[in-house]
């Protein structure tokens, strides 16, 4: 895998911060959208590298982090009926409902099981026709047409004990609304470069030249981030603000039409909370009527879920890069990976889980005994 | 869960209608979807995610864009001396 290691090159890594000290004469600030480059960036400390004046904002791209609070405990009532296997990706269980987890749940006798494909619960399905397979379909563009290949596949196996719990998520409306909010910093953006490969991004263009920001697709290795940086960055210099694509060898304007066609005919675009954040109008997708008999909601019937997160969690303020998790009073104390509070300590992708693995350090508040 | 994972395609077969590929992580092989990668062929790289390959890494363009960040490495050599 030569040239893909390529892009970890400490060389070339050193050459573009130079470049992007030579290009830089103002502060300028950046969000990115995607959790894996948030991971990268904080792990490699490429937000420390970075000239002085140029901050990085973590937005809300971790796909765990943002499924509302009432789909975690819709999905945890569903997993404790007896006939139920629950199925979904490994993050998704350690992250807090309003009362439990879906893995304090498996530990008390629930069947939940971790899936690496959406069509491996389908295959699930199949092979143990006397249960109700479940599975948790969250994520971005990226992963909506792994879901929906999976219910079209469970439509074609004629399989009636299979279902979503669906809470898809769309990045474009997303970043509307951080660039719609008051109190919004934001001057340019690196788009996800997976989402991108899947959607394109002529959604971006309109938003770039509305707003008067940059958007750079950008891949997640350490050198693609920091070409992502270099090439926002000398957009904002030279006031141009355009859709650039960074991660070329992956992602074309159009994105991948047969991919599209798949979400198009299994999803339709509605309004969705995002945890931590609130209400964005059109800015999820759920499954179309013609496939209203694989919705896990309907055969289950939790509707009426009332919910309730944890008092001391700042997550919102985190998802919409207005604050830092060293800003929270409980990172690293009571919230850690291994006893998490809030959803963005939970998976890798997570800005607070991102921050404790890199061992970023709050700052004592004084009479703070930690 | 977001991050897709780029591998090589070993081998391609057909199961249940369904275009099927071997990929290759590095030593480590996964069965993967092809439905929305019907250009793929054996030996191309393959973004991975969630057993789905949604891109075909393009080798040319990898390349060139490590060739212009190589060339800029050298231009600024050569500009801020050794
Ligand atoms: S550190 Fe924990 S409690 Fe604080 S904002 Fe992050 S997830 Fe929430």
């Amino acid at each position: 895998m030569k040239y893909l290691d390529e892009y970890r090159d400490p060389d070339l890594a050193r050459a573009l911060l130079a470049e992007l000290r030579r290009v830089t004469t103002r502060p300028w600030t950046l969000m990115e959208v995607c959790g894996g480059q948030t991971h990268t960036i904080v792990r490699q400390g490429i937000d420390e590298l970075l000239p002085g004046g140029i901050r990085m904002i973590h937005g809300p791209g971790c796909p765990v982090c943002v499924t509302p609070l009432e789909v975690l405990d819709q999905a945890m009532t569903i997993a404790q009926r007896p006939e139920v296997i629950l199925t979904s990706f490994g993050d998704m269980l350690r992250v807090p409902g309003s009362h439990t987890d879906l893995l304090a749940l498996r530990a008390r006798g629930a069947d939940v099981r971790v899936v690496y494909s959406p069509m491996d619960a389908v295959a699930l399905a199949r092979s143990h026709p006397d249960r109700q397979v479940v599975f948790l379909a969250v994520g971005f563009e990226t992963t909506a047409p792994a879901n929906a290949m999976a219910v079209r596949h469970a439509a074609t196996l004629g399989l009636t004990n299979f279902s979503v719990l669906v809470s898809h998520v769309l990045v474009p409306p997303a970043m509307t609304a951080v660039l719609r909010a008051p109190t919004c910093r934001v001057q340019g953006f690196l788009a996800a470069g997976h989402v991108c490969a899947v959607m394109g991004w002529t959604e971006y263009e309109p938003i770039a030249a509305e707003h008067r920001v940059p958007i750079v697709v950008t891949g997640f290795e350490p050198l693609d981030l920091l070409e992502g940086i270099l090439m926002a960055v000398r957009q904002l210099e030279t006031g141009s603000y355009r859709v650039e694509n960074q991660y070329a060898r992956a992602v074309r304007r159009e994105g991948n039409t047969a991919a599209q066609d798949a979400v198009r005919s299994v999803f339709r675009i509605t309004d969705r909370s995002w945890r931590g954040i609130g209400a964005i109008p059109a800015s999820g997708l759920t499954l179309t009527d013609a496939y209203a008999a694989f919705d896990a909601g309907r055969r289950f019937d939790v509707g009426s879920i009332v919910v309730r997160e944890h008092p001391d969690c700042i997550a919102g303020g985190i998802l919409t890069g207005d604050r830092v998790p060293t800003d929270c009073h409980a990172y690293g104390t009571a919230c850690t990976p291994r006893t998490p509070l809030g959803a963005p300590m939970v998976s890798a992708e997570g800005t607070c889980a991102a921050y404790y693995s890199a061992g970023r350090r709050r700052a004592p508040a004084p009479g703070d005994p930690s | 869960m977001c991050l897709g994972i780029p591998g090589r395609l070993t081998g391609i077969e057909e199961q249940d209608g369904l275009r099927v590929g071997t990929v290759d992580f590095g030593g480590v092989r996964k069965q993967v979807c092809l439905a929305y990668t019907p250009q793929a062929g054996v030996g191309d790289y393959v973004i991975v995610h969630v057993g789905f390959a949604i891109s075909v890494v393009d080798a040319t363009e990898a390349q060139r864009t490590l060739a212009v960040l190589r060339a800029m490495g050298d231009v600024l050599e050569q500009e801020l001396g050794p």
